[in-house]
């Protein structure tokens, strides 16, 4: 067996805020195979932005990784060096944001930009580098690549930035990038482009990705796997036909039920009731208790366990323990009679 | 008297765009654009960010003055001079929750404000009766009154922004991206809310959103706009099942469906390249820079709406399945 290109070992994530330390993230574990497309789901503050700024440690204070490990080929880099990080990024995993001027600096030229990520990061000499920046801008397909060079960012349409930031995050053919909602800030067929775009490159060079994303719809295009995350934790996990078609976490059974459908005729959304945790006063048991229609009395008082599915398929909810045991009663009945 | 409530005729807004010391030049944000809504309806306006989507309902509400072009509202045509007889009919709800209301203000206060200004109460008591009325109808409750907007969560902030826009009765609401920054989960409470509403009440609303499912699950019918005109309107499930303009067919088609086996089989019909300026718009059809369909005719002249089926409108030569 392969060992995971990464393996993330029950990270823990706070900020220390002066009502309390937030718990972003409260003890995840994922594996990372290469070249596979790993989506991630939740809602607003459940922790997906701040699980791939741990992975590049670009936290930002008072955002600090309180423990676990974060594996890449074996080695953990949350004991890196300031040094050892900048190798690691760009080179070995790149991240591009919904923003792209977040990641782009207004005052220099895209040429001049690229050209710095691939010097910092490769071999290559200046001509090399200018060589390789022209080659990434026709790579995601930007037009007319010559002028855009000399161009800066706000001259570009957000479609054409957010292609220029894929080219500088692929530069150096990281092993793994990181995907945190990159078209949810463009138009569905500007949208359509960029996810096409990202899924050839991923083909082409072999890549794996992490997708981080509310939109249900990109997660069903694009990904392999999936992690459903609610409230610092992963409470569901397995390939998208069986979060999609097999859902097996309330949380995640309540998120499908609460979108349109392109197909159905008019039927009323089910909404998930009530309102996000408090991250800072994060109740005893499961954390999605309070929103639950069918909380039981351990759901209050015991974190509920990651049970397997199937092979493909992990969740963690009490509902499946008690079907496992309603099932073993039920059978032991039939046996009697 | 008419059938509908709402009738826009050939409506224009141009705004001047300064290119030099003493010229100008007029962005087409809206360049002649027409669609009906009957009482109670929902019309849904999609379209790519900057296509007009917004100016349209702005200048519906006279929030702009319109270039040209006629809004008739009951049978009633509404000029600067005469909109403010109007103001307690039509109302509008704005995308952003987190902003379009004042954090200083106590919920009370915000929706108490339109009841102010129309003097819609005779005591105290009346007022606050009132306010939890509308509170109770978008979903919220009186203990909600005295505290401040910025308590609340997003899908709560935009449920004020109902409960204000509702205060003054209102026939007509413009609903701009009233959902588009909310939380899957929390959209789905907010949309249910405009539904019951509209049960209710049998309010009329133009629904401006560029989530395509959203709008399909929300209105009976759709328009779809690109560069400052509709290319497209007809009944919702139509515009979705057999959209006959080139850009519709692509935008559709384009939608990311939550469902793995669709996403596996669905074929799409790419786009290439971005929306042209609008202050650079290209000759004849505005779409042809980007049409798979496009031929001579659609360089020379602009292709009006025309029927194509039981209300079902398109504008295009050359129309395909
Ligand atoms: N700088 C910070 N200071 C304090 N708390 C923070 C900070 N950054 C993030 N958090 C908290 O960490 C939690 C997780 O945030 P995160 O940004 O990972 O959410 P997310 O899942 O990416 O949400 P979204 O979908 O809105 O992007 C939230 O409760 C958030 O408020
Ligand atoms: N007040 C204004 N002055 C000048 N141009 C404007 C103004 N409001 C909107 N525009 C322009 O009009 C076009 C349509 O804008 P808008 O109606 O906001 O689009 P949408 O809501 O569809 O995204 C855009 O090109 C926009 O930049
Ligand atoms: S563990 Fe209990 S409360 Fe949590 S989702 Fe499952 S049933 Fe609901
Ligand atoms: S009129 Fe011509 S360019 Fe415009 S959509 Fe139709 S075929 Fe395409
Ligand atoms: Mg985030
Ligand atoms: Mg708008």
């Amino acid at each position: 067996m392969n060992e995971p290109l990464l393996q993330v070992k029950n990270l823990c994530t706070s900020f220390n805020v002066d009502s309390g330390e937030v718990r972003a993230v409260n003890g995840i574990s994922f594996n990372l195979d290469k070249g596979k497309v790993l989506g991630i789901v939740g809602e607003s503050g459940s922790g997906k932005s701040v699980t791939a700024y741990s992975i590049m440690r670009i936290l930002v204070e008072p955002g600090r990784i309180t423990g676990g490990q974060i594996l890449f080929n074996g080695e953990d880099i949350v004991q890196y060096s300031k040094k050892q990080m900048r190798e690691f990024r760009g080179k070995r995993v790149s991240i591009i944001f919904q923003d792209p001027m977040t990641s782009l600096n207004p005052v220099y030229t895209i040429g001049n930009q690229l050209r710095e990520a691939i010097l910092l990061h490769t071999d290559r000499n200046h001509e090399q580098a200018n060589a390789r920046a022209l080659e990434m801008l026709q790579l995601v397909g930007v037009n007319e690549p010559e002028k855009r060079l000399k161009q800066y960012p706000h001259e570009l349409s957000g479609g054409m930035r957010q292609r220029v930031m894929i080219a500088m995050a692929l530069a150096c053919e990281p092993d793994i990038l990181i995907a945190d909602e990159p078209t949810t800030a463009l138009d569905v067929t500007i949208q359509a482009q960029i996810l096409e775009l990202m899924q050839s490159l991923q083909k082409k060079m072999g890549m794996a990705i992490i997708m981080i994303t509310h939109d249900l719809g990109v997660i069903a295009d694009m990904c392999d796997e999936i992690i459903v995350m609610y409230a610092g934790r992963i409470c569901e996990r397995g390939t998208a036909d069986e979060i999609f078609y097999n859902p097996r976490h309330e949380y995640t059974k309540g998120l499908l039920r609460s979108i349109p459908r392109l197909d159905a005729g008019h039927t009323r959304l089910i909404p998930i009731a009530g309102s996000p945790v408090d991250l800072t006063n994060m109740p005893k048991g499961c954390a999605f208790a309070s929103r639950c229609d069918n909380c039981m009395k351990i759901c209050l008082s015991e974190l509920p366990e990651e049970l397997d599915i199937n092979d493909f398929h992990k969740a963690s909810c009490w509902m499946n323990v008690k079907q496992v045991y309603d099932e073993a009663a039920a059978e032991k009945e039939a046996d009697s009679k | 008297m008419s059938e509908y409530l709402l009738e826009v005729k050939d409506l224009k807004q141009h705004f001047p765009i300064r290119t030099g010391w003493f010229s100008s030049k007029p962005l087409k944000a809206v360049d002649g654009v027409s669609f009906e809504i009957k009482p109670g309806e929902t019309l849904g306006l999609v379209g790519e960010s900057g296509c007009g989507k917004t100016t349209v309902g702005r200048t519906i509400l006279h929030l702009y003055k319109p270039t040209s072009g006629e809004i008739i509202y009951n049978g009633q045509q509404i000029t600067p001079q005469n909109i403010h007889n109007f103001r307690q009919e039509m109302q509008i709800v704005f995308q952003d929750p987190y902003s379009s209301l004042n954090p200083r203000m106590t919920v009370s206060d915000i929706v108490g404000e339109p009841l102010d200004i129309h003097k819609l109460y005779g005591t105290k008591g009346e007022r606050a009766d009132r306010i939890n009325e509308l509170l109770r109808l978008v979903g919220l409750n009186s203990d909600h009154a005295r505290r401040y907007a910025h308590e609340f969560s997003g899908g709560q902030r935009q449920r004020i922004g109902i409960a204000r826009a509702l205060a003054v009765n209102p026939k007509f609401i413009v609903c701009d991206e009233p959902v588009s920054a909310l939380d899957v989960s929390i959209q789905a409470q907010v949309i249910n809310t405009f539904e019951d509403l509209q049960e209710k009440l049998g309010i009329a609303y133009l629904f401006i959103a560029h989530d395509l499912l959203v709008v399909k699950h929300i209105s009976q019918r759709i328009a779809v706009m690109y560069l400052g005109r509709i290319v497209e309107i007809a009944d919702a499930d139509e515009v979705i099942a057999h959209p006959m303009h080139p850009y519709t067919q692509s935008l559709i088609s384009a939608i990311p469906i939550p469902d793995p086996n669709t996403a596996r089989t669905r074929q799409r019909i790419p786009l290439e390249g971005d929306v042209p300026s609008p202050l650079n718009m290209p000759s004849g059809c505005a779409f042809r820079t980007r049409c798979r369909y496009a031929t001579e005719r659609c360089a020379q002249e602009c292709p009006g709406l025309t029927e194509i089926g039981p209300g079902h409108r398109i504008a295009c030569w050359n129309p395909h399945e």
